[in-house]
Formats: C-alpha cells, sequence, structure tokens
C-alpha cells in the first residue's frame, strides 16, 4: 500500500484539484476578462480527467488493487464509469454557460473554477468507500453548488435559488452526519468494508437509526421524494446552465454514492434499507409524474421531471442484485443525455431579442416554427416518458428487468403503471409543440455548441441509441462486478 | 428467396421514405409516399407468391445480433402474413386517402403514416418479444401525432385518451414479457409458444398481456378511446385504426395469450365470453343511435371485434379460422367504410347523418360501393365478413350455444344500424340542397374503393385462397390448445356433427 500507488489511483482527481487551483490563480488575478481562456482551460482538464478514468473503466478495474490510501478510497470501475458521467455532463455545462452568462453580463472566471471543485467532490463522492470519503467529497461539491446557483449576483430568483440550497443543504448535510455519528457509535469504524464486517449478523437499533438518517441525508442530494422540496425552487431560480449541471452531475454522484453505501457497507442487511428505497422509489415517480402536470416553467417541470426518474433509478438500487447496480448505472448514462439535451433545448428557447424564456407555453406551435427544435425536444419528451423505440425506454426496460430477476413483481407493476401517470406532462409538451397555433415567441437562435449537443443528445436518444446497448450494458456490468460485495 | 431479407427491406422501404418526406414539400412528399407504399405492396405480393403453404411454420426468418439484451429477429407464418398483406394493401390507399384532405405539414404527415407501415409490419414479423414490444408500443408516437396534429375538432383530448389508454394498458404487459423471458430464458417467440409456464403463473401473465390486447382490441368496457380516436382522427387515420391497429389486439391473443398460456386461457374463457357478449349487444345498440357517421362505425367495429374475441376463445379450429377471416374482413370493410365517409366529408365537411340523404339520386357509384361494403359489413353471403363471422359462430356454437345464440343478434343489430345507415345517407329524398349538388366519384376515389371492393369480393367468394396460408399454423395453434380447451354444452353426439360444420365452412371454396 505504498503512496506512489495510491497517488497514481487518484490521478484524474489531482488533475482536477490542480488545475482547479491553478484556475483560480488566474482567475484571480485575470479577473473576468480570462473567463473565456479559464472555461476553455477547466474542458481541458475535464478532458484528461475524463481519459484517465476511462482507463479504469475500460480495463474492469475491481479488486483490492483499486484501493488507495488505506481503504478511505476506491477507484474501481463503478466509480470510473460515474465519473465518465459526471466530467462528460460538467464539460457540457461548461460548454453552455459563456453565451448565457455574457448574455447577462455575468461572465465570471469563478464560474468554470467552481464547476471543476464540485467535480472534484463528486468525483470524490463516487469513490469513497469510507464515510469520511464520502463527507468531504460531499461538502466539497456541496459548497461549490451552493455558490453556482446563486452565481448571478443580481438576480433575485439566483440568489434566492442559492440561500434555499444552501439552509436545506446544510439540514441535510446535519442529518447525514448524524447518522454517520451514529453508524460510526455502534459499529466502531467509518469504513465501509468495516461497517459490513461489523453489520454482518444485523443490524442494532443504533445501527438501523444511522442508516436510517445517512439514507434521509442522501435521498435529499438526490431529490427523491420526500425529500424534494427545495428541487424545483432550486432549478427555476438558478441560472439555465447550472440547473442543468445540478440535474445531470450531482444526480450521478450522489446516486451512486447511495448505491455504495447501501450495497457496499450494507449490503448484508439488504432488507433494512430496501424498504426504505422502495418507498422513497415510489414516492418519487408519484410526486415528480403528479407534481410536474400543473407547471407553467420549463424549468419547474424539469425539476418535477428528475424526481421522477430518480425514482426509477432507484428501483434499479431497490433489486439490491448486480443486475440492479448494472441496470442504474445504465439509467443513468441515458439521463444524463436526455437531461442536458432537454436544458441545452430550454436554452435555444430565446425570444426574438435574444432573451431566455421559461414558459412552457412559449413554445406553443414551435413544430412550424423552429421545426429542428421541436423535433428534438419531441425525441427527448418521448424518451424521458420511456416510450419505445426511444432510448430512454431502454433505461426504463434494464431497470424493470433486474427488478422481476430480483422477484419483486409488486414494486415492477406498481413502478410501471405509475410511470404512465409522468406520460402524461411529457406528451403535454409534445401537444403544445406540435398541435396549438403557433405563439412565435421563441427564435430558437442559437450557435454551434448549442445545436451540436442538442444533436448529439438527440441522435443518442434516437433508436440509433440502441446500437450501444452492447458496450453501455458490458461496462455497466463491469463496472456493477467491481463493486467489493458479494451479490 | 434464398437469403434475401425480404422483411427488412420491407421494414426499411418506408423508413427511408418518412425520412426523406420530412425534408420534402408537399407534392414530392406524397409522390415519394405513394412510391415507398406501393414498392412495399409489391414486395407483400412477392412475400405471399413466395410462401410455402405446407413448407416450414416460419418462414422468410432473419437474425442479426445488431441489439444485446434483444434480437433483431423477423420471420412470419400464414397469419402474420395475411396481416402484413393486409397492412400493406390498405398503405397506398391510406396515402391516396390523404392526397387532397391534407394540405397543411403535409411531408410530416406523410412520414408519420410511413413510420405506421414500418412499425405494423415490424408488429407481424417480429420473432423477439422485445422487438415486438417496441414495435407495438412505438405505434402510439405516430398515431398521436396523426390525431392530434391533423385531426378534427376535438383531437386533443382524442389523443391524449388514445395515448394514456393504450400506454396504460400495455405497461404491465412488458413486466410480464420480462418475467416470461427471465422464466423460460429466452425471448424469442417460437420457443415462449411451445415453452409450458407454470399454471398459477400463466394466470398472472394472461391477465396482464389481457390488458393489453383488450385496449387495444377493443373489448367492452375499454374501448371508449375507440370512437374518440376515431372520430377526431383524419380518414386515412381513421382506416389505418380501424384496419390494422385493432387487428394487433386480435394477433396478440392469437400469437401470445392461447399458445403461450393455453390454461389460463381456458380458466379466462367465461370473461372473454362474457365481455364480448356485452360488446356485441351494447355497443350494437349504441351505434344504432348515432347522428356522427364515423362514430357509428367506430362503435360497429367493437362490436365486430367481440366475434373475433369469442372466435379466438372457442377453442377450436373453425372459430380461430373464422376469427382470422373477420380481422381480414373487417380490416378491408371498416376501412372502406371510413373512406366513403371520407369521401362525402371531403365535400361537405361534416359527418352528421342528416346533413347527407338522397345521395343514390346525384351519386350512383358511390352509392353502389358505399352499398357493396355496408351489405359486407352486416355480412351478406358472398362477402369477406359472411364467411369470417358464419366460421366463428360456428365455433362457439360447439362449444357454447349461448354465447352463440347472443353474439349472433349481433349480426342482425348490425344489419339494422347499417341498413339505417345507409337509408338516412343515400336513400330518401335529396333534402339538402348542398349534399344533392355533390359531384360523384372522382378518378382517384374509384382508385381507392375499387380494389377494396375487389379484395372484399374475392374473400367472400373465395376464402380458400386467404385461408390455406394459414391453416396449418391454426392446426399448430388448435393442437397447443386441445388439452386445455373448455368442455361442450352440447347435448348430442358432437362426433357427427363436426364434419358437417367443416363442409359448410368451406362451402364457399368449392
Amino acid at each position: 500500500m505504498d503512496y506512489a500507488n495510491s497517488f497514481a489511483l487518484v490521478l484524474p482527481e489531482i488533475v482536477l484539484a490542480l488545475s482547479g487551483l491553478l484556475l483560480l490563480l488566474v482567475a484571480a488575478w485575470g479577473g473576468d476578462k480570462a473567463a473565456r481562456l479559464v472555461s476553455i482551460a477547466a474542458a481541458v482538464a475535464l478532458g484528461g480527467a475524463f481519459a484517465l478514468a476511462a482507463v479504469a473503466v475500460c480495463s474492469g478495474a475491481g479488486g483490492l488493487d483499486t484501493i488507495a490510501f488505506a481503504g478511505q478510497f476506491r477507484a474501481d470501475a463503478f466509480a470510473g464509469l460515474a465519473k465518465l458521467m459526471i466530467y462528460a455532463a460538467s464539460g457540457a455545462a461548461l460548454i453552455v454557460a459563456p453565451r448565457f452568462f455574457e448574455r447577462a453580463g455575468a461572465m465570471r472566471a469563478e464560474f468554470p473554477v467552481l464547476v471543476l471543485f464540485a467535480t472534484l467532490g463528486m468525483s470524490i463522492m463516487v469513490s469513497a468507500a469510507d464515510l469520511m470519503t464520502l463527507y468531504i467529497g460531499l461538502e466539497l461539491n456541496s459548497l461549490a453548488a451552493y455558490v453556482l446557483a446563486a452565481i448571478l449576483r443580481d438576480d433575485e430568483r439566483s440568489s434566492e435559488a442559492g440561500l434555499k440550497y444552501f439552509v436545506l443543504g446544510g439540514l441535510a448535510s446535519g442529518i447525514l452526519l448524524f447518522g454517520m455519528s451514529l453508524i460510526y457509535g455502534f459499529t466502531g469504524t467509518t469504513n465501509f468494508a468495516g461497517i459490513a464486517v461489523a453489520v454482518s449478523d444485523g443490524l442494532s437499533p443504533g445501527q438501523l437509526f444511522g442508516l436510517t438518517f445517512v439514507l434521509a441525508g442522501l435521498a435529499f442530494k438526490i431529490s427523491a421524494a420526500p425529500f424534494h422540496m427545495w428541487t424545483p425552487d432550486v432549478y427555476e431560480g438558478a441560472p439555465t446552465p447550472v440547473t442543468m449541471f445540478f440535474a445531470s452531475a450531482p444526480k450521478v454522484a450522489a446516486i451512486v454514492l447511495l448505491a455504495r453505501v447501501s450495497l457496499e457497507a450494507f449490503g448484508t442487511q439488504d432488507d433494512a434499507w430496501r424498504q426504505i428505497v422502495i418507498f422513497a422509489a415510489l414516492l418519487s415517480i408519484v410526486i415528480g409524474a403528479l407534481g410536474a402536470i400543473g407547471q407553467q416553467n420549463v424549468k419547474r417541470l424539469l425539476a418535477y421531471s428528475s424526481i421522477n426518474n430518480v425514482g426509477f433509478i432507484l428501483i434499479g438500487l431497490a433489486a439490491g442484485t448486480q443486475a440492479g447496480a448494472s441496470a442504474m448505472m445504465v439509467y443513468l448514462a441515458i439521463y444524463v443525455v436526455m437531461t442536458i439535451g432537454s436544458f441545452v433545448a430550454v436554452l435555444l428557447m430565446r425570444d426574438a431579442n435574444g432573451n431566455q424564456v421559461e414558459n412552457v407555453s412559449d413554445l406553443a406551435g414551435l413544430s412550424t416554427t423552429r421545426p429542428v427544435l421541436a423535433w428534438c425536444l419531441l425525441a427527448l419528451m418521448f424518451s424521458l416518458a420511456g416510450i419505445p423505440p426511444l432510448f430512454g425506454f431502454w433505461g426504463k426496460f434494464v431497470v424493470f428487468q433486474a427488478v422481476v430477476e430480483a422477484d419483486l413483481l409488486a414494486l415492477a407493476a406498481i413502478g410501471i403503471a405509475a410511470s404512465v401517470i409522468g406520460a402524461f406532462y411529457y406528451i403535454k409538451i409534445v401537444k403544445i409543440m406540435f398541435f396549438d397555433e403557433a405563439g412565435d415567441t421563441v427564435r430558437g437562435a442559437g450557435d454551434t455548441p448549442h445545436w451540436s449537443l442538442l444533436a448529439i443528445c438527440a441522435l443518442l436518444v434516437s433508436p440509433l441509441g440502441y446500437l450501444l446497448i452492447g458496450p453501455l450494458g458490458n461496462l455497466a456490468d463491469m463496472a456493477a462486478a467491481s463493486l467489493a460485495v458479494a451479490f | 428467396m434464398g437469403g434475401f431479407p425480404i422483411l427488412s427491406v420491407m421494414l426499411l422501404v418506408p423508413l427511408l421514405g418518412a425520412i426523406a418526406c420530412l425534408f420534402l414539400d408537399a407534392k414530392p412528399a406524397r409522390m415519394v409516399a405513394l412510391l415507398a407504399t406501393l414498392i412495399d405492396l409489391a414486395l407483400g405480393i412477392v412475400l405471399w407468391a413466395n410462401y410455402d403453404i405446407g413448407g416450414a411454420q416460419w418462414q422468410f426468418t432473419e437474425s442479426a445480433g445488431l441489439f444485446a439484451g434483444f434480437d433483431y429477429a423477423l420471420g412470419i407464418d400464414g397469419i402474420a402474413l395475411m396481416l402484413i398483406m393486409l397492412s400493406v394493401f390498405l398503405m397506398p390507399i391510406c396515402i391516396g386517402a390523404s392526397w387532397e384532405a391534407i394540405t397543411k405539414r403535409v411531408g410530416e404527415y406523410m412520414a408519420a403514416f410511413l413510420l405506421m407501415e414500418v412499425l405494423m409490419i415490424g408488429v407481424f414479423a417480429a420473432q423477439d418479444i422485445f422487438l415486438f414490444y417496441i414495435f407495438f408500443e412505438a405505434g402510439l408516437i405516430p398515431m398521436y401525432l396523426i390525431i392530434g396534429v391533423w385531426g378534427g375538432q376535438n383531437r386533443i383530448y382524442a389523443a391524449y385518451k388514445f395515448f394514456l389508454y393504450t400506454l396504460l394498458g400495455s405497461v404491465l404487459m412488458l413486466i410480464a414479457m420480462l418475467w416470461m423471458v427471465n422464466e423460460a430464458g429466452t425471448s424469442s417467440i417460437p420457443v415462449l409458444m411451445e415453452y409450458d409456464f407454470a399454471p398459477e403463473a400463466q394466470t398472472w401473465l394472461w391477465l396482464a398481456f389481457f390488458a393489453s390486447f383488450a385496449v387495444k382490441m377493443p373489448m367492452w368496457p375499454v374501448h371508449t378511446w375507440l370512437p374518440d380516436a376515431h372520430v377526431q382522427a383524419p380518414t386515412a387515420g381513421s382506416v389505418i385504426l380501424a384496419g390494422v391497429l385493432l387487428k394487433l389486439g386480435g394477433y396478440g391473443f392469437i400469437r401470445f395469450s392461447l399458445p403461450m398460456f393455453p390454461d389460463a386461457s381456458a380458466e379466462f374463457g367465461w370473461l372473454v365470453w362474457g365481455l364480448s357478449m356485452i360488446a356485441v349487444v351494447v355497443t350494437s345498440l349504441i351505434a344504432l343511435v348515432q347522428a356522427d357517421m364515423k362514430k357509428l362505425i367506430a362503435y360497429s367495429s367493437v362490436a365486430h371485434m367481440a366475434i373475433v374475441t369469442v372466435g379466438l376463445f372457442a377453442f377450436n379450429v373453425q372459430g380461430l379460422e373464422g376469427a382470422m377471416m373477420i380481422m381480414l374482413g373487417h380490416g378491408l370493410v371498416s376501412g372502406a367504410l371510413f373512406l366513403c365517409v371520407g369521401v362525402i366529408y371531403d365535400r361537405l365537411h361534416t359527418r352528421e347523418i342528416d346533413r347527407y340523404g338522397g345521395l343514390a339520386i346525384n351519386m350512383p357509384a358511390y352509392a353502389a360501393l358505399f352499398m357493396l361494403f355496408t351489405m359486407a359489413s352486416v355480412g351478406l353471403p358472398g362477402t369477406s365478413n359472411f364467411v369470417g363471422e358464419f366460421l366463428a359462430l360456428a365455433g362457439i356454437y360447439q362449444v357454447n350455444s349461448w354465447v352463440a345464440f347472443v353474439c349472433t343478434t349481433g349480426i342482425i343489430l348490425g344489419a339494422a344500424y347499417m341498413l339505417y345507415l345507409y337509408r338516412r345517407v343515400v336513400f330518401g329524398i335529396q333534402k339538402n340542397a348542398d349534399a344533392a349538388a355533390m359531384p360523384d366519384l372522382s378518378m382517384r376515389e374509384y382508385l381507392l374503393l375499387g380494389p377494396i371492393a375487389a379484395a372484399v369480393l374475392w374473400m367472400g367468394v373465395y376464402p380458400e385462397s386467404f385461408l390455406a396460408p394459414m391453416r396449418a399454423d391454426i392446426e399448430i395453434l388448435d393442437t397447443r390448445l386441445a388439452t386445455a380447451a373448455p368442455e361442450s354444452d352440447a347435448q348430442l353426439a358432437i362426433g357427427e356433427g363436426a364434419p358437417i360444420e367443416e363442409d359448410l365452412s368451406h362451402g364457399g371454396a368449392h
């Protein structure tokens, strides 16, 4: 367990940390004039980290060789795959941000730096093998995220979103810490492997309380019902590129972290956490679907949609099997693509003056005025609703397949029936775009980066995505197999 | 046909057409759509001509490991062949029916129709259960757009209702499919058709599939989406909905529910019979009082489909053959009836029966063709529906004479509402001046209705052409069902009766 080996394993994190610190200095001295340069440099750093993480994933790294710093950190394929999604989502946020903030006259050099630090935090989260690492990663990510939400300093809604996120996020961190202290108190260790040994023959009430509090704290981070209340407000208030970032990367990180805690630390006690996860999953699906129906604001609607999707991902976790963990990763990958695509489409909703519009009704008749944008959104919406032949269906398919294999038939039946409620508001957007009279509000003037991002996402969710089932499934299977748990 | 992947080509041609139509203006889009559907029709004829009757059960099989998780496996038996023929036959007619009626967003409209064709052929040709589900479910998207964009006044409500109703029906089927594949270890439909699931499991699986197919069929009481969807859809949309999409339910029963869960099918036979009996009587009576022509035909579809389900769940050869023949016949006849409504709707822009009258005077050719399809719908001997309805009712009569009795009233009620409709629209005095001024059929309309009329008569006079490819497959299904078939309620020795029924049923053929 020499340090050189440990450092080699955390190479992506080192790249992110060093470039973050360096760019912070550039930002401090260069001021906002250097914003574009810092953005590009941050994107390059993310690309480098992506390449480094990709190596670990492709080799299917797992087992003892991936443990760094005496059991604090695991750079296995499971973490690696999550990192790939996180880095890609962060990169997408960096690509769309300049245009948005320059329009508002608020492109600050801190933005890319904060994104880098948040990404570093997430990177640590997904690799956590110890409650301490978990908390450090989570807080690093959260602190950067609070500032990101409030980055439009002159905008009331942005400040409100930041404050709300901070207060409620602080509460959730408190709950999480309390749970962790209980677990530590009743098991005598903070290490996941150690906890797994300590709880292998049943949970004591103290450990059960600790587990419940930890799950509640993490449920807040992934905005699973009933801890979802902050999501619509923060998503609506935060600047759109930041919302896109929140809806994609931290979701991946927190869900993967939740899976690690549940499967690695408490893998032997799956009956204890399964009921909590099932409860949160079904409630999220229903609340996410019902809550979205009445929304007028696209970002609020997508916030509820993300709550709904988290429910389906949790169903994969509830299976508690290797197939379930693999299905979860597949769903997450598709979810990230759909989320980025939807938010890029929202960013392209600009009126004649180039200002952002955010109301669902502004999309009226989009198919006649801006057919390309409308067809891309149509594909994304049907994909989010899980209608074949769009790729979103495959995410739901693998998740439910895992649940059926785990013999949780009632969960599968209720979950899939509830997905029909969600279909209603997705097809409502299609209805507004295709059936309603043209309002001609949205001009959809965009630049190449936006359109190419949207095109990539639309192509991936189109039926062509099915050609990727094989590679994606293999990666997810390798990732799930690398978890330190005997399924 | 050697190794030529004809089924894939039949999927590819309309798909490419659909993509091309998206980028084309109105005129070229119409031409491309017509061309693509005609090529598919030609390929369909080649398919039928090369289908080896009495050969292997599954022909033209193709398989490619394109996707992990499920196979891209295609192949057809006689039943699928006939339904594919129905689809490719109706498709050019649908395009023709929309030639002048659709003026806005023609390219997208044609693309949606061509996509429908891809998905319909795919449903019938899929040999992998998940591939089937993808094609089956994907049909919601183009149909939702067709109803919602090009539909009538109340189109949005109808589109929502259609989408959510059918989606809710089919999601439970997906869970059942996942369970079956997990249990049997294969997603191949031919293998699953021979797999024996445990009887208790069959009950649940059957119910999950029933939820989906009963909505698609549609069976009473989950038929309420159909009148809305039919009335609001554009003419060609109604044709494809009545002609092919409703057959997905019957196809589902014959391909999945019956062979995969024979015990559960027998166990729930009473449920299907009961719902069908109610449907035949109730929806026929509802049809009798409709003031809207399309609604009337929509309700009549529900009644006809109920006789299909009765035939399917009669568990004998006559019943199954009859069900298939009604499906084919009804596909043609109801499609043609919707076209007939479309013809006068295009002229007067109303579907209200009272706004017409005395059309026989100014539109004699139209009146004659409409008469033919009305008679076919009633089930007059010599038309397609007679063969099917007679066989299906003969089939159920062997099992349960009461069900046969109630369902036969459907024929009488069917005659009542169809003739009543015909009298009010075509006969009588010309009370509306604008209706009296309508010109007779144009060349295009002759070309749409003529082929269907020919097919209806062909099917009525020589049904053997259509029964022959399906016979072997229906035998196999009948053998599969033999162990589970319910006992007959007949008091007489049925051994003597059966050959007579057999003779009668093919009476038209010899």
